[in-house]
Protein backbone atom coordinates (compact mmCIF):
# COMPACT_ATOMS: atom_id res chain seq x y z
CA UNK A 1 0.00 0.00 0.00
CA UNK A 2 1.27 3.53 -1.14
CA UNK A 3 0.69 6.18 1.49
CA UNK A 4 -0.87 9.01 0.39
CA UNK A 5 0.78 12.22 -0.82
CA UNK A 6 0.11 14.70 1.47
CA UNK A 7 1.67 18.46 1.12
CA UNK A 8 3.89 19.60 4.20
CA UNK A 9 3.84 23.70 3.94
CA UNK A 10 6.14 24.46 6.43
CA UNK A 11 6.02 28.63 7.97
CA UNK A 12 8.94 30.22 10.13
CA UNK A 13 8.91 33.51 10.67
CA UNK A 14 10.83 35.63 13.17
CA UNK A 15 8.78 39.24 14.20
CA UNK A 16 8.84 41.84 16.60
CA UNK A 17 5.36 42.03 16.12
CA UNK A 18 2.73 39.57 18.41
CA UNK A 19 1.21 36.53 16.90
CA UNK A 20 -2.55 35.24 17.46
CA UNK A 21 -3.12 31.73 17.40
CA UNK A 22 -6.04 31.22 16.62
CA UNK A 23 -5.51 32.67 13.08
CA UNK A 24 -1.95 30.94 12.75
CA UNK A 25 -3.83 27.62 13.41
CA UNK A 26 -6.76 28.86 10.66
CA UNK A 27 -3.87 29.79 8.36
CA UNK A 28 -2.70 26.19 8.76
CA UNK A 29 -6.07 24.06 8.18
CA UNK A 30 -7.29 25.95 5.33
CA UNK A 31 -9.00 24.52 2.95
CA UNK A 32 -7.32 21.28 3.97
CA UNK A 33 -9.53 18.21 4.48
CA UNK A 34 -6.79 15.67 5.86
CA UNK A 35 -5.96 17.28 8.95
CA UNK A 36 -7.55 15.55 11.79
CA UNK A 37 -4.92 17.16 14.16
CA UNK A 38 -3.25 20.19 15.00
CA UNK A 39 -1.02 20.82 18.24
CA UNK A 40 0.11 23.98 19.45
CA UNK A 41 3.00 25.31 21.71
CA UNK A 42 2.70 29.07 23.02
CA UNK A 43 6.64 29.56 24.89
CA UNK A 44 5.37 33.15 27.16
CA UNK A 45 7.00 35.43 29.07
CA UNK A 46 7.39 34.56 32.53
CA UNK A 47 7.72 36.93 35.84
CA UNK A 48 8.93 34.55 38.32
CA UNK A 49 12.34 32.54 37.26
CA UNK A 50 14.75 30.61 39.80
CA UNK A 51 16.37 33.53 41.77
CA UNK A 52 14.67 37.27 40.65
CA UNK A 53 11.41 38.34 39.24
CA UNK A 54 11.53 39.36 35.75
CA UNK A 55 10.57 42.71 34.87
CA UNK A 56 11.48 42.68 30.80
CA UNK A 57 13.01 40.22 28.53
CA UNK A 58 14.97 41.15 25.70
CA UNK A 59 15.56 38.82 23.01
CA UNK A 60 18.33 38.72 20.21
CA UNK A 61 19.14 36.63 17.04
CA UNK A 62 21.54 35.46 14.41
CA UNK A 63 19.59 36.49 11.41
CA UNK A 64 19.45 34.38 8.48
CA UNK A 65 21.11 31.20 10.46
CA UNK A 66 17.93 31.27 12.99
CA UNK A 67 15.57 30.31 10.37
CA UNK A 68 18.13 27.87 8.22
CA UNK A 69 18.16 26.38 11.91
CA UNK A 70 14.64 26.09 12.46
CA UNK A 71 13.93 25.15 9.00
CA UNK A 72 16.68 22.38 9.18
CA UNK A 73 14.72 20.86 12.11
CA UNK A 74 11.08 21.81 10.70
CA UNK A 75 12.52 19.38 7.34
CA UNK A 76 13.84 16.37 9.54
CA UNK A 77 10.87 16.44 11.50
CA UNK A 78 9.09 15.97 8.36
CA UNK A 79 11.02 12.98 7.67
CA UNK A 80 10.34 11.50 11.26
CA UNK A 81 6.45 12.20 10.96
CA UNK A 82 3.60 12.05 8.83
CA UNK A 83 2.95 16.10 9.19
CA UNK A 84 0.33 18.20 6.57
CA UNK A 85 1.64 21.40 8.24
CA UNK A 86 4.52 23.33 10.47
CA UNK A 87 4.43 26.43 11.85
CA UNK A 88 6.62 28.16 13.80
CA UNK A 89 7.12 31.93 14.55
CA UNK A 90 9.65 33.59 17.47
CA UNK A 91 9.48 37.04 18.40
CA UNK A 92 12.62 38.94 19.39
CA UNK A 93 12.90 41.93 20.62
CA UNK A 94 11.50 43.94 24.48
CA UNK A 95 9.12 41.50 25.75
CA UNK A 96 6.98 42.22 29.76
CA UNK A 97 5.85 39.31 31.56
CA UNK A 98 2.72 37.40 29.95
CA UNK A 99 3.98 38.50 26.57
CA UNK A 100 3.68 35.57 23.42
CA UNK A 101 7.63 35.00 23.05
CA UNK A 102 7.26 31.30 20.68
CA UNK A 103 4.73 29.14 18.54
CA UNK A 104 5.31 26.08 16.99
CA UNK A 105 1.96 24.69 15.43
CA UNK A 106 1.82 21.08 13.99
CA UNK A 107 -0.68 19.71 11.53
CA UNK A 108 -1.22 15.54 11.11
CA UNK A 109 -3.82 12.97 10.30
CA UNK A 110 -3.71 11.67 13.76
CA UNK A 111 -2.88 13.43 17.31
CA UNK A 112 0.67 11.28 18.19
CA UNK A 113 2.51 12.68 14.98
CA UNK A 114 1.40 16.36 15.77
CA UNK A 115 2.41 15.81 19.76
CA UNK A 116 5.76 14.25 19.12
CA UNK A 117 6.59 16.62 16.52
CA UNK A 118 5.53 20.11 18.16
CA UNK A 119 7.76 18.71 21.10
CA UNK A 120 11.06 17.64 18.84
CA UNK A 121 10.81 21.28 17.21
CA UNK A 122 10.56 22.74 20.66
CA UNK A 123 13.52 20.81 22.15
CA UNK A 124 15.60 21.81 19.14
CA UNK A 125 14.31 25.39 18.87
CA UNK A 126 15.65 25.64 22.57
CA UNK A 127 19.20 23.69 22.12
CA UNK A 128 20.31 24.77 18.75
CA UNK A 129 18.24 28.04 16.94
CA UNK A 130 20.41 31.16 17.81
CA UNK A 131 18.47 32.89 20.24
CA UNK A 132 19.57 34.64 23.19
CA UNK A 133 17.46 36.24 26.28
CA UNK A 134 18.67 39.29 28.91
CA UNK A 135 16.38 39.04 31.82
CA UNK A 136 15.93 42.57 33.64
CA UNK A 137 14.91 42.53 37.52
CA UNK A 138 15.58 44.26 40.82
CA UNK A 139 18.86 42.58 40.84
CA UNK A 140 19.73 43.74 37.78
CA UNK A 141 20.29 43.18 33.85
CA UNK A 142 21.92 40.13 32.79
CA UNK A 143 22.42 37.38 29.91
CA UNK A 144 20.31 33.83 30.67
CA UNK A 145 22.48 31.29 31.13
CA UNK A 146 21.72 27.87 29.02
CA UNK A 147 20.25 24.65 31.04
CA UNK A 148 22.12 21.50 30.38
CA UNK A 149 18.11 20.14 30.81
CA UNK A 150 17.49 21.94 27.18
CA UNK A 151 20.44 19.84 25.67
CA UNK A 152 19.62 17.00 27.35
CA UNK A 153 15.82 17.09 26.20
CA UNK A 154 16.56 17.70 22.46
CA UNK A 155 19.55 14.42 23.11
CA UNK A 156 16.52 12.56 23.92
CA UNK A 157 15.39 12.84 20.30
CA UNK A 158 18.74 11.64 18.35
CA UNK A 159 18.47 8.31 16.65
CA UNK A 160 20.32 5.50 18.65
CA UNK B 1 35.96 36.90 6.11
CA UNK B 2 33.01 38.14 7.83
CA UNK B 3 33.18 37.60 11.87
CA UNK B 4 29.85 38.46 13.72
CA UNK B 5 29.31 38.00 17.37
CA UNK B 6 26.25 37.98 19.45
CA UNK B 7 24.82 38.20 23.20
CA UNK B 8 27.47 38.88 25.67
CA UNK B 9 30.25 37.85 23.29
CA UNK B 10 29.54 40.85 21.21
CA UNK B 11 29.27 43.02 24.34
CA UNK B 12 32.91 41.77 25.12
CA UNK B 13 34.31 42.42 22.20
CA UNK B 14 32.31 45.61 21.80
CA UNK B 15 31.10 45.32 17.67
CA UNK B 16 28.41 43.34 16.36
CA UNK B 17 30.57 42.24 13.33
CA UNK B 18 33.74 43.16 11.42
CA UNK B 19 36.31 41.38 8.52
CA UNK B 20 38.99 40.18 9.60
CA UNK B 21 42.04 38.51 7.41
CA UNK B 22 43.90 36.07 9.86
CA UNK B 23 47.29 34.64 8.81
CA UNK B 24 47.33 31.25 7.22
CA UNK B 25 48.63 29.17 10.03
CA UNK B 26 45.25 29.43 11.42
CA UNK B 27 43.44 27.04 10.26
CA UNK B 28 40.63 25.74 12.82
CA UNK B 29 38.32 27.82 14.79
CA UNK B 30 39.89 26.82 18.04
CA UNK B 31 43.02 28.43 16.33
CA UNK B 32 40.69 31.52 15.32
CA UNK B 33 39.46 32.14 18.92
CA UNK B 34 43.08 31.99 19.93
CA UNK B 35 44.24 34.59 17.41
CA UNK B 36 41.70 36.86 17.87
CA UNK B 37 41.81 36.24 21.95
CA UNK B 38 45.49 37.99 21.21
CA UNK B 39 44.61 40.70 19.56
CA UNK B 40 43.42 42.49 22.70
CA UNK B 41 42.06 42.08 26.47
CA UNK B 42 38.41 43.15 24.92
CA UNK B 43 39.23 39.69 22.82
CA UNK B 44 40.54 37.44 25.25
CA UNK B 45 38.03 38.51 27.79
CA UNK B 46 34.82 37.40 25.35
CA UNK B 47 36.77 34.38 24.53
CA UNK B 48 38.59 33.61 28.12
CA UNK B 49 36.44 29.97 28.32
CA UNK B 50 36.88 28.90 24.57
CA UNK B 51 34.80 25.75 25.38
CA UNK B 52 31.59 27.75 26.46
CA UNK B 53 31.63 29.84 22.99
CA UNK B 54 29.61 28.43 20.25
CA UNK B 55 30.39 28.75 16.69
CA UNK B 56 28.79 28.90 13.47
CA UNK B 57 29.87 28.84 9.99
CA UNK B 58 27.82 30.13 7.06
CA UNK B 59 24.68 30.05 9.23
CA UNK B 60 25.58 26.05 10.48
CA UNK B 61 26.79 24.90 14.01
CA UNK B 62 30.38 23.85 13.87
CA UNK B 63 33.08 22.56 16.41
CA UNK B 64 36.06 24.16 17.64
CA UNK B 65 37.67 21.57 15.03
CA UNK B 66 36.53 22.58 12.32
CA UNK B 67 38.57 24.33 9.33
CA UNK B 68 37.60 27.89 8.40
CA UNK B 69 39.00 27.77 5.17
CA UNK B 70 36.28 29.08 2.52
CA UNK B 71 34.07 30.54 5.05
CA UNK B 72 31.96 33.62 4.16
CA UNK B 73 30.85 34.01 7.50
CA UNK B 74 32.19 32.83 11.16
CA UNK B 75 29.96 33.84 14.08
CA UNK B 76 30.71 33.77 18.01
CA UNK B 77 27.49 33.54 20.34
CA UNK B 78 27.32 32.05 24.27
CA UNK B 79 24.84 28.91 24.04
CA UNK B 80 21.52 29.51 22.93
CA UNK B 81 18.60 30.48 25.24
CA UNK B 82 15.40 31.22 22.75
CA UNK B 83 12.50 29.31 22.57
Amino acid sequence: MTSPVTSCPVAIRIQEDDFDIAREIAVLTRSRTDIGAVVSFSGICRADDDSARVAALTLEHYPGMAEAEIRRHADEAISRWPLNGVTVIHRVGRFMPGDNIVLVLTASQHRQAAFQAAEFLMDYLKASAPFWKKEESATGTGWVEAHARDDEAAARWTKS
Amino acid sequence: MKVKYFAWVRERVGKAEETIEPPATVRTVEELIAWLSSRSEAYAYAFEKPKVIRTAIDHAHVKSDAAIAGAREIAFFPPMTGG
